[in-house]
Protein backbone atom coordinates (compact mmCIF):
# COMPACT_ATOMS: atom_id res chain seq x y z
CA UNK A 1 0.00 0.00 0.00
CA UNK A 2 0.84 3.51 -0.51
CA UNK A 3 1.13 5.84 2.77
CA UNK A 4 1.14 9.60 2.40
CA UNK A 5 2.91 11.12 5.21
CA UNK A 6 0.97 14.70 4.94
CA UNK A 7 3.50 17.43 5.89
CA UNK A 8 6.67 15.39 5.77
CA UNK A 9 6.16 15.66 2.08
CA UNK A 10 7.31 11.65 1.81
CA UNK A 11 5.28 8.66 0.77
CA UNK A 12 6.35 5.09 1.46
CA UNK A 13 5.53 1.89 0.28
CA UNK A 14 4.44 -0.84 2.52
CA UNK A 15 3.04 -4.31 0.68
CA UNK A 16 0.61 -6.99 3.02
CA UNK A 17 -2.29 -6.24 4.77
CA UNK A 18 -2.23 -5.34 8.19
CA UNK A 19 -4.16 -3.35 11.43
CA UNK A 20 -3.67 0.64 11.76
CA UNK A 21 -2.63 0.09 14.77
CA UNK A 22 0.26 -2.03 13.50
CA UNK A 23 1.35 0.51 10.30
CA UNK A 24 1.12 3.77 12.72
CA UNK A 25 3.67 1.00 15.18
CA UNK A 26 5.95 0.69 12.55
CA UNK A 27 6.29 3.86 11.42
CA UNK A 28 6.73 5.14 14.85
CA UNK A 29 3.53 7.35 14.72
CA UNK A 30 1.68 7.85 17.74
CA UNK A 31 -2.21 7.38 17.03
CA UNK A 32 -3.40 10.64 18.75
CA UNK A 33 -0.88 12.90 16.47
CA UNK A 34 -2.40 12.05 13.30
CA UNK A 35 -5.61 11.48 11.61
CA UNK A 36 -5.81 7.97 9.33
CA UNK A 37 -7.71 8.80 6.03
CA UNK A 38 -8.33 6.25 3.12
CA UNK A 39 -10.39 8.07 0.19
CA UNK A 40 -13.21 10.03 2.20
CA UNK A 41 -13.25 7.78 5.24
CA UNK A 42 -11.47 7.87 8.78
CA UNK A 43 -10.11 4.65 10.09
CA UNK A 44 -10.05 3.69 13.78
CA UNK A 45 -7.30 1.84 14.65
CA UNK A 46 -8.47 -1.51 14.68
CA UNK A 47 -9.36 -1.62 11.10
CA UNK A 48 -7.33 -3.78 8.49
CA UNK A 49 -5.42 -1.79 5.53
CA UNK A 50 -4.86 -3.78 2.35
CA UNK A 51 -2.45 -4.08 0.01
CA UNK A 52 -4.04 -1.81 -2.58
CA UNK A 53 -5.00 0.70 -0.27
CA UNK A 54 -4.09 4.34 -0.33
CA UNK A 55 -3.67 5.66 3.43
CA UNK A 56 -3.06 9.29 4.39
CA UNK A 57 -1.71 9.98 7.53
CA UNK A 58 -2.39 13.85 8.53
CA UNK A 59 -0.94 15.49 11.15
CA UNK A 60 -3.41 16.98 13.93
CA UNK A 61 -0.88 19.02 15.61
CA UNK A 62 -0.66 22.48 15.18
CA UNK A 63 0.79 25.92 16.17
CA UNK A 64 3.83 27.51 17.76
CA UNK A 65 2.85 30.53 20.10
CA UNK A 66 -0.30 30.72 21.37
CA UNK A 67 -3.08 33.19 20.19
CA UNK B 1 -14.60 -0.93 15.95
CA UNK B 2 -18.24 0.06 16.93
CA UNK B 3 -19.86 3.44 17.65
CA UNK B 4 -20.70 3.07 21.07
CA UNK B 5 -24.50 4.75 20.22
CA UNK B 6 -25.56 3.56 17.21
CA UNK B 7 -23.17 0.38 17.03
CA UNK B 8 -22.69 1.34 13.78
CA UNK B 9 -18.93 1.26 11.95
CA UNK B 10 -16.88 3.46 13.72
CA UNK B 11 -14.51 6.15 12.24
CA UNK B 12 -12.97 7.43 15.43
CA UNK B 13 -11.70 6.05 18.65
CA UNK B 14 -11.49 8.31 21.59
CA UNK B 15 -8.97 6.87 24.27
CA UNK B 16 -9.49 8.83 26.89
CA UNK B 17 -12.87 7.91 26.88
CA UNK B 18 -12.92 4.69 26.27
CA UNK B 19 -14.93 5.18 23.04
CA UNK B 20 -15.80 4.98 19.57
CA UNK B 21 -18.39 6.91 17.52
CA UNK B 22 -19.53 6.51 13.77
CA UNK B 23 -19.29 10.21 11.55
CA UNK B 24 -22.80 11.32 13.09
CA UNK B 25 -22.47 10.82 16.66
CA UNK B 26 -19.00 11.55 16.65
CA UNK B 27 -20.05 15.32 15.07
CA UNK B 28 -23.08 15.03 17.60
CA UNK B 29 -20.58 14.48 20.42
CA UNK B 30 -18.14 17.15 19.67
CA UNK B 31 -21.15 19.81 19.73
CA UNK B 32 -22.31 18.89 22.74
CA UNK B 33 -19.16 18.48 24.18
CA UNK B 34 -18.12 22.51 22.98
CA UNK B 35 -21.61 23.42 23.66
CA UNK B 36 -21.58 22.07 26.83
CA UNK B 37 -18.00 24.03 28.00
CA UNK B 38 -19.74 26.73 27.04
CA UNK B 39 -22.85 26.86 29.02
CA UNK B 40 -20.23 25.44 32.16
CA UNK B 41 -18.02 28.05 32.59
CA UNK B 42 -20.88 30.85 31.59
CA UNK B 43 -18.33 31.62 28.04
CA UNK B 44 -21.00 33.36 26.36
CA UNK B 45 -24.46 34.26 26.05
CA UNK B 46 -27.30 34.07 23.39
CA UNK B 47 -27.79 37.70 22.60
CA UNK B 48 -24.27 38.76 23.01
CA UNK B 49 -22.60 38.83 19.64
CA UNK B 50 -19.20 36.72 19.29
CA UNK B 51 -15.96 37.33 17.10
CA UNK B 52 -14.32 34.26 16.69
CA UNK B 53 -10.85 34.51 16.07
CA UNK B 54 -9.66 32.30 12.46
CA UNK B 55 -6.63 31.17 11.31
CA UNK B 56 -7.74 29.18 8.36
CA UNK B 57 -6.88 26.16 10.65
CA UNK B 58 -8.48 23.15 12.17
CA UNK B 59 -9.64 24.53 15.41
CA UNK B 60 -10.26 28.00 14.79
CA UNK B 61 -13.15 26.96 12.05
CA UNK B 62 -14.62 24.37 13.97
CA UNK B 63 -15.68 26.50 16.46
CA UNK B 64 -17.05 29.05 13.95
CA UNK B 65 -18.92 26.11 12.61
CA UNK B 66 -20.29 24.58 15.97
CA UNK B 67 -21.41 28.46 17.16
CA UNK B 68 -22.79 29.00 13.38
CA UNK B 69 -24.80 26.10 13.64
CA UNK B 70 -25.92 26.23 17.24
CA UNK B 71 -27.35 30.29 15.94
CA UNK B 72 -25.09 32.57 17.57
CA UNK B 73 -24.42 35.80 16.11
CA UNK B 74 -20.72 35.75 14.79
CA UNK B 75 -18.24 37.47 12.88
CA UNK B 76 -14.74 35.94 12.44
CA UNK B 77 -11.49 37.82 12.46
CA UNK B 78 -8.50 37.06 10.28
CA UNK B 79 -5.43 38.27 11.53
CA UNK B 80 -3.09 38.85 8.60
CA UNK B 81 0.19 37.70 9.56
CA UNK B 82 2.11 38.28 6.57
CA UNK B 83 3.79 34.93 6.49
CA UNK B 84 4.53 34.54 2.84
CA UNK B 85 2.50 31.27 0.97
CA UNK B 86 1.20 30.25 4.53
CA UNK B 87 -0.82 33.28 5.35
CA UNK B 88 -2.31 34.03 1.42
CA UNK B 89 -3.75 30.36 1.91
CA UNK B 90 -4.85 30.35 5.30
CA UNK B 91 -6.92 34.20 4.39
CA UNK B 92 -8.19 32.26 1.59
CA UNK B 93 -9.90 29.39 3.40
CA UNK B 94 -10.92 32.13 5.96
CA UNK B 95 -12.93 33.89 3.04
CA UNK B 96 -13.85 30.33 1.55
CA UNK B 97 -15.56 29.45 4.97
CA UNK B 98 -17.02 32.71 5.13
CA UNK B 99 -18.72 33.23 1.79
CA UNK B 100 -20.11 29.55 1.97
CA UNK B 101 -21.80 30.22 5.42
CA UNK B 102 -23.13 34.00 4.52
CA UNK B 103 -21.05 35.06 7.80
CA UNK B 104 -19.25 38.72 8.10
CA UNK B 105 -15.37 38.14 7.70
CA UNK B 106 -13.00 41.09 9.52
CA UNK B 107 -9.37 41.17 8.17
CA UNK B 108 -6.65 43.22 9.72
CA UNK B 109 -3.05 42.88 8.46
CA UNK B 110 -0.13 42.95 10.84
CA UNK B 111 2.05 44.68 8.38
CA UNK B 112 -0.60 47.69 8.65
CA UNK B 113 -0.48 47.33 12.34
CA UNK B 114 3.13 47.28 14.03
CA UNK B 115 4.56 48.44 10.47
CA UNK B 116 5.63 44.80 8.86
CA UNK B 117 4.78 41.64 8.70
CA UNK B 118 6.06 38.80 10.85
CA UNK B 119 8.80 37.58 8.87
CA UNK B 120 10.34 41.34 9.23
CA UNK B 121 9.26 41.21 12.69
CA UNK B 122 11.12 38.29 13.66
CA UNK B 123 14.38 39.92 12.41
CA UNK B 124 14.33 43.37 14.81
CA UNK B 125 13.16 41.24 17.80
CA UNK B 126 14.87 39.43 20.34
CA UNK B 127 11.83 37.70 21.19
CA UNK B 128 10.70 34.08 20.14
CA UNK B 129 8.96 34.41 16.81
CA UNK B 130 6.05 32.67 18.10
CA UNK B 131 6.05 35.15 21.06
CA UNK B 132 5.90 38.47 18.83
CA UNK B 133 3.10 36.81 16.82
CA UNK B 134 1.39 35.59 20.09
CA UNK B 135 2.17 39.61 21.54
CA UNK B 136 0.80 41.03 17.85
CA UNK B 137 -2.72 38.63 18.00
CA UNK B 138 -3.54 39.14 20.90
CA UNK B 139 -3.40 43.13 20.89
CA UNK B 140 -5.35 43.27 17.39
CA UNK B 141 -8.02 40.61 18.53
CA UNK B 142 -8.42 42.79 21.80
CA UNK B 143 -8.58 45.91 19.75
CA UNK B 144 -10.17 44.80 16.66
CA UNK B 145 -13.63 43.46 19.12
CA UNK B 146 -13.46 47.46 20.98
CA UNK B 147 -13.58 48.97 17.25
CA UNK B 148 -16.13 46.81 15.69
CA UNK B 149 -18.15 46.29 19.36
CA UNK B 150 -17.29 42.78 20.23
CA UNK B 151 -17.61 42.43 24.28
CA UNK B 152 -15.77 38.93 23.87
CA UNK B 153 -13.42 37.16 21.44
CA UNK B 154 -13.60 32.89 21.05
CA UNK B 155 -10.08 31.59 20.12
CA UNK B 156 -9.91 27.98 19.09
CA UNK B 157 -7.34 26.62 21.78
CA UNK B 158 -7.82 23.42 22.06
CA UNK B 159 -6.81 20.77 25.16
CA UNK B 160 -3.31 20.31 23.54
CA UNK B 161 -2.47 23.96 23.08
CA UNK B 162 -3.68 24.40 26.53
CA UNK B 163 -1.70 21.30 28.13
CA UNK B 164 1.22 22.38 26.54
CA UNK B 165 1.50 26.04 27.38
CA UNK B 166 1.25 25.11 31.28
CA UNK B 167 3.34 22.35 30.79
CA UNK B 168 6.02 25.01 29.40
CA UNK B 169 4.41 27.63 32.55
CA UNK B 170 5.03 24.48 35.13
CA UNK B 171 8.44 23.60 33.95
CA UNK B 172 9.58 27.47 34.58
CA UNK B 173 7.24 27.83 37.74
CA UNK B 174 6.12 30.84 36.05
CA UNK B 175 3.88 32.12 38.61
CA UNK B 176 2.45 35.21 36.20
CA UNK B 177 1.43 32.66 33.26
CA UNK B 178 -0.06 29.94 35.67
CA UNK B 179 -2.31 32.60 37.54
CA UNK B 180 -3.25 34.19 33.57
CA UNK B 181 -4.10 30.85 31.93
CA UNK B 182 -7.70 29.83 32.04
CA UNK B 183 -10.57 29.60 30.01
CA UNK B 184 -12.35 32.53 30.28
CA UNK B 185 -9.95 35.61 30.50
CA UNK B 186 -12.61 38.03 31.52
CA UNK B 187 -12.46 41.57 30.98
CA UNK B 188 -10.92 43.05 33.84
CA UNK B 189 -10.57 46.57 32.57
CA UNK B 190 -12.52 48.80 30.46
CA UNK B 191 -10.38 48.16 27.64
CA UNK B 192 -10.42 44.62 27.80
CA UNK B 193 -12.70 42.74 26.41
CA UNK B 194 -13.43 38.84 27.23
CA UNK B 195 -11.62 36.05 25.89
CA UNK B 196 -12.70 32.19 25.85
CA UNK B 197 -11.92 29.14 24.82
CA UNK B 198 -14.57 27.14 24.22
CA UNK B 199 -12.68 23.95 22.77
CA UNK B 200 -10.21 23.77 25.77
CA UNK B 201 -11.27 20.50 26.55
CA UNK B 202 -11.53 19.02 22.50
CA UNK B 203 -7.91 17.16 21.60
CA UNK B 204 -6.84 18.62 18.68
CA UNK B 205 -7.48 14.95 17.34
CA UNK B 206 -10.68 15.89 17.74
CA UNK B 207 -11.11 18.74 15.87
CA UNK B 208 -8.74 17.50 13.37
CA UNK B 209 -12.03 14.92 12.78
CA UNK B 210 -14.58 17.29 13.45
CA UNK B 211 -13.31 19.18 10.56
CA UNK B 212 -12.50 16.47 8.13
CA UNK B 213 -15.94 15.05 8.42
CA UNK B 214 -17.82 18.33 8.29
CA UNK B 215 -15.83 18.90 4.68
CA UNK B 216 -13.95 22.20 6.14
CA UNK B 217 -11.10 23.12 3.69
CA UNK B 218 -8.51 23.79 6.28
CA UNK B 219 -4.70 24.98 5.64
CA UNK B 220 -3.12 21.44 6.83
CA UNK B 221 0.19 22.77 6.57
CA UNK B 222 2.09 24.07 9.41
CA UNK B 223 3.26 27.69 9.98
CA UNK B 224 6.80 27.69 8.92
CA UNK B 225 8.11 29.47 12.07
CA UNK B 226 6.50 26.96 14.03
CA UNK B 227 8.86 23.98 13.24
CA UNK B 228 11.01 23.75 16.30
CA UNK B 229 8.95 25.64 18.11
CA UNK B 230 9.08 24.64 22.04
CA UNK B 231 5.25 24.42 22.07
CA UNK B 232 5.37 21.29 20.07
CA UNK B 233 8.43 19.73 21.64
CA UNK B 234 6.16 20.13 24.72
CA UNK B 235 3.19 18.46 22.81
CA UNK B 236 5.20 15.44 21.97
CA UNK B 237 5.99 14.86 24.99
CA UNK B 238 2.53 15.21 26.75
CA UNK B 239 1.03 13.00 23.40
CA UNK B 240 3.77 9.95 24.55
CA UNK B 241 2.19 10.74 28.17
CA UNK B 242 -1.48 10.09 26.77
CA UNK B 243 -0.26 7.46 24.71
CA UNK B 244 0.65 5.44 27.79
CA UNK B 245 -1.83 6.62 29.77
CA UNK B 246 -5.06 8.27 27.92
CA UNK B 247 -6.40 10.54 29.74
CA UNK B 248 -3.17 12.64 30.95
CA UNK B 249 -3.34 15.46 29.25
CA UNK B 250 -7.05 16.48 30.02
CA UNK B 251 -6.06 15.05 33.85
CA UNK B 252 -3.06 17.70 34.07
CA UNK B 253 -5.14 20.66 32.24
CA UNK B 254 -8.55 20.41 34.68
CA UNK B 255 -6.79 19.54 38.14
CA UNK B 256 -4.60 22.42 37.56
CA UNK B 257 -7.22 24.68 36.89
CA UNK B 258 -9.07 23.57 39.86
CA UNK B 259 -6.29 23.12 42.21
CA UNK B 260 -3.13 24.95 41.12
CA UNK B 261 -4.38 28.15 39.57
CA UNK B 262 -6.38 29.72 42.80
CA UNK B 263 -3.23 29.90 44.54
CA UNK B 264 -1.39 31.43 41.73
CA UNK B 265 -4.41 33.99 41.07
CA UNK B 266 -3.92 34.87 45.20
CA UNK B 267 -0.60 35.60 44.96
CA UNK B 268 -0.16 37.63 41.79
CA UNK B 269 -2.35 40.29 41.83
CA UNK B 270 -2.29 42.21 38.05
CA UNK B 271 -2.36 46.28 38.64
CA UNK B 272 -3.76 46.93 34.48
CA UNK B 273 -3.43 50.70 33.40
CA UNK B 274 -3.54 52.47 29.83
CA UNK B 275 -0.59 52.76 27.92
CA UNK B 276 0.53 56.07 27.33
CA UNK B 277 0.90 56.01 23.59
CA UNK B 278 -2.29 54.04 22.26
CA UNK B 279 -4.75 53.87 25.26
CA UNK B 280 -4.87 49.50 25.49
CA UNK B 281 -4.12 47.96 28.70
CA UNK B 282 -0.68 46.91 30.10
CA UNK B 283 0.85 46.83 33.45
CA UNK B 284 3.49 49.40 32.38
CA UNK B 285 3.67 52.77 30.75
CA UNK B 286 3.91 51.77 27.91
CA UNK B 287 2.60 48.63 26.32
CA UNK B 288 4.65 45.42 24.76
CA UNK B 289 3.02 46.11 21.03
CA UNK B 290 4.39 49.63 21.22
CA UNK B 291 7.50 48.79 21.83
CA UNK B 292 7.84 46.10 19.33
CA UNK B 293 6.03 48.80 17.14
CA UNK B 294 9.13 50.65 17.79
CA UNK B 295 11.38 48.60 17.06
CA UNK B 296 10.20 47.61 14.16
CA UNK B 297 10.30 51.68 13.18
CA UNK B 298 14.27 51.74 14.49
CA UNK B 299 14.77 48.86 12.55
CA UNK B 300 14.49 51.32 8.98
CA UNK B 301 11.05 49.28 8.24
CA UNK B 302 7.55 51.70 7.32
CA UNK B 303 6.05 52.97 10.19
CA UNK B 304 2.60 51.78 10.85
CA UNK B 305 0.48 54.18 9.43
CA UNK B 306 -2.74 52.75 11.42
CA UNK B 307 -1.00 52.15 14.55
CA UNK B 308 1.11 55.72 14.34
CA UNK B 309 -2.36 57.81 13.53
CA UNK B 310 -4.02 55.88 16.45
CA UNK B 311 -1.06 56.49 19.16
CA UNK B 312 -1.38 60.27 17.97
CA UNK B 313 -5.36 60.14 18.62
CA UNK B 314 -4.89 58.76 21.97
CA UNK B 315 -2.61 61.69 23.31
CA UNK B 316 -4.98 64.63 21.63
CA UNK B 317 -7.78 63.37 23.49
Amino acid sequence: MRVVLRNQGREVEISGRRRVKELLAELGVLPETVLVIRGRELLTIDEVVREDDVIELRPVISGGGAA
Amino acid sequence: MKCRKCGGRAVLELRRHNTAFCAGDFLDFFRHQTLETIRRWKMLSRDEPVLVAVSGGKDSLALWDVLLEAGYTTAGLYIDLGIFDYSRESKARCQAFAAGRDARLIVVSVAEEVGAGIPQVKDVTRRPTCSACGLSKRYIMNRAALDHGFGVVATGHNLDDEAATLLGSTLRWDESSLARQTPVLEATHPKLVRRVKPLFRTSERETAAYAFLRGIDYIVEECPFARGATSITHKEVLNRLEDASPGSKASFLTTSLERARPRFQAAEPVDLRECVRCGQTTTGEVCAFCKLSDQVRRAGEAPSKTHAARCSQTLQT
